[in-house]
């Protein structure tokens, strides 16, 4: 669906030249919600702006349903534009343009004609969930509200391709939950292919199917989420993994039940799909004559299924633990035992 | 009561004068807007990063509306003299003074409207490309709505402006209130001429200045 091959992009600046997307090449298939996460300067932005043609490589080729975007300008480019429309972190509304203006606007470029207009706009409207708004103005919506005119405005046209740029950046928690239901909704409903860049693993987490790291114009590692985030491989993947597995927190909570309970081990159990359903713990208390303190329990929800991680302390028999760790080990859980450096 | 006020204001002839000066500052207004409109998105479009973004385009068109700015309108009218009488066959009347009320503001007007274009988001240009919109459709839909108190309440100030030239222009004769304060008040020091004269233009840009911050206030919707 969209192929970018040895993205290259430079910026002249007066202090040098600048490389802000390094040899890139990557593939996303027809359908998934693909993320691109990264810090501020990363190189996300043009890396999404390449794929619409707003920013031109300066060598590669990108690839976006069989055409070739970096090629093509002109009348060309604008007919591929309106299949593959944008979000923005700012929402990009007209001030001067009502709702169901706004969203007529793309239509308006494709020359559809007024009575269709009508009768897509209200389709949409109901789609995003914006009924009764009809005639605001931005100024009066609230930010996730914005977002939605936005979101119905990108769809306008029937696009094959959404692109997200940092959507939900500038959305408080709950809004960000609600506008990322709307695009999974939307990505199952209508089969929609959307790429979204990020710096919050929050959003990659809840409805990537696959996920790009980014670090300095390059990408340092890329896979399915739920893999990434179990595994994760460059020191900035696991600083993005920690954003949403709380580590951190649970470091604290180690040396307090440390301090409480000096003995015994502390064991980080990693789950991933199914198994996090297991009755682990009961099953190590009755099995194995142990006992079991929970440290730090966390369960995300991903798109392709749940992750958890849970951090015991086991206590007991010497010989019970050795046993309990290794039927830990043979249920194919992931079972680290950590010591307090 | 007020013709002991004002002994010598002959009332048809302020009535004319007040007129005349209406009319030049109507049509030079109208005019202003849509010339200086033009010069101003043209300056908009060729400067760094812009659609139409051209060093030397741009150095041009800045340059011509640098130098007409500049120059002091008295001396504009008097440098426009043959222009005028090339173009309308006399340099006398209302009519002769349009030429160089437009061309002495809408250099002025310009800047407003670059300035005022300036101001639009960014991201909003953005997204009407990302939408594959043409050029043309950005102009009329993107930026020139977008724009448009700033645009109202420029125009305004200019209108008032204009209304201080058209005043200007009426020494030479032009006719209007100016040229009435000038040759039946000030030359005959018929003073209360001259005042009455003064307090129609006050009002004429009251009047304006009203207009155009209704006008804003209700289209603006941020």
């Amino acid at each position: 669906m969209i192929e970018l091959q040895n993205i290259s992009k430079l910026y002249n600046t007066k202090n040098g030249e600048i490389t802000a997307v390094n040899d890139v090449s990557l593939t996303i298939h027809q359908g998934e919600i693909f993320g691109i996460i990264g810090y501020s300067g990363a190189g996300k932005s043009t890396m999404i702006r390449l794929l619409n043609g707003l920013e031109k490589p300066s060598s590669g080729k990108v690839l976006v349903n069989g055409q070739e975007i970096s090629s093509i300008s002109g009348g060309k480019l604008r007919a591929a534009r309106r299949k593959i429309s944008m979000i923005f972190q700012h929402f990009n509304l007209l001030w001067s343009r009502t709702v169901e203006e706004n969203i007529a606007f793309p239509l308006e470029i494709a020359g559809v004609k007024k009575e269709e207009r009508a009768k897509k706009v209200k389709e949409l409207i109901d789609l995003v969930g914006l009924t009764g708004r009809e005639k605001s103005y931005p100024s009066q919506l609230s930010g996730g509200q914005k977002q939605r005119v936005g979101i119905a405005r990108a769809l306008a046209n029937n696009p094959e391709v959404l692109l997200c740029d940092e959507a939900t950046s500038a959305l408080d928690p709950e809004t960000t939950d609600q506008i990322l239901d709307l695009l999974l909704d939307i990505n199952k409903r209508l089969g929609l292919t959307i790429v979204l860049i990020t710096h919050e693993m929050h959003v990659i987490r809840k409805i990537c199917h696959r996920v790009a790291v980014m670090e300095a114009g390059s990408v340092v590692e890329q896979g399915e989420v739920l893999r990434v985030f179990q595994n994760p491989q460059a020191p900035i993947t696991k600083k993005f993994v920690m954003q949403v597995s709380g580590s951190k927190e649970s470091k604290d909570s180690i040396e307090q039940i440390l301090k409480a309970y000096p003995t015994g081990t502390i064991v980080k159990l990693s789950f991933v799909g199914n198994k996090s359903e297991q009755p682990i713990i009961a099953q190590l208390i009755k099995e194995f004559n142990v006992d079991v303190n929970i440290v730090h329990g966390n369960i995300s929800q991903t798109a392709n299924g749940p992750y958890g991680t849970l951090i015991v302390q086991i206590d007991g028999d010497k010989q019970n633990i050795e046993n309990a760790l290794r039927h830990l080990d043979s249920l194919e859980i992931q079972a680290e035992v950590i010591e307090l450096d | 009561m007020i013709n002991q006020l004002f002994p010598n204001v002959k009332w048809d002839k302020m009535w004319d004068a007040t007129y005349e000066t209406i009319y030049m500052t109507g049509i030079s207004t109208i005019a202003t807007f849509v010339l200086g409109l033009a010069i101003g998105i043209l300056l908009f479009l060729t400067s760094p990063h812009q659609l139409w973004a051209n060093k030397l385009s741009n150095f041009i068109i800045g340059a011509f509306v640098n130098v007409f700015r500049s120059i002091p309108f008295i001396i504009l009218i008097i440098l426009l003299i043959p222009f005028t009488k090339f173009l309308l066959g006399t340099i006398r009347g209302t009519n002769a003074a349009l030429p160089a009320l437009i061309i002495g503001a809408a250099p002025f007007y310009a800047r407003m409207v670059l300035i005022a274009l300036r101001e639009i988001d960014k991201g909003v240009i953005e997204a009407a490309k990302s939408m594959g919109a043409k050029t043309s459709t950005i102009i009329w839909k993107v930026l020139i709505p977008e724009s448009m108190p700033a645009l109202l309440s420029g125009i305004t100030v200019t209108a008032v402006a204009l209304v201080g030239y058209t005043a200007m222009a009426g020494t030479i004769g032009a006719g209007g209130l100016g040229n009435l304060a000038f040759i039946d008040g000030f030359q005959r020091s018929r003073d209360d001429v001259t005042l009455m004269a003064t307090i129609i233009i006050l009002v004429i840009v009251f009047i304006i200045q009203f207009i155009g911050d209704f006008i804003t206030s209700k289209i603006d919707k941020r």
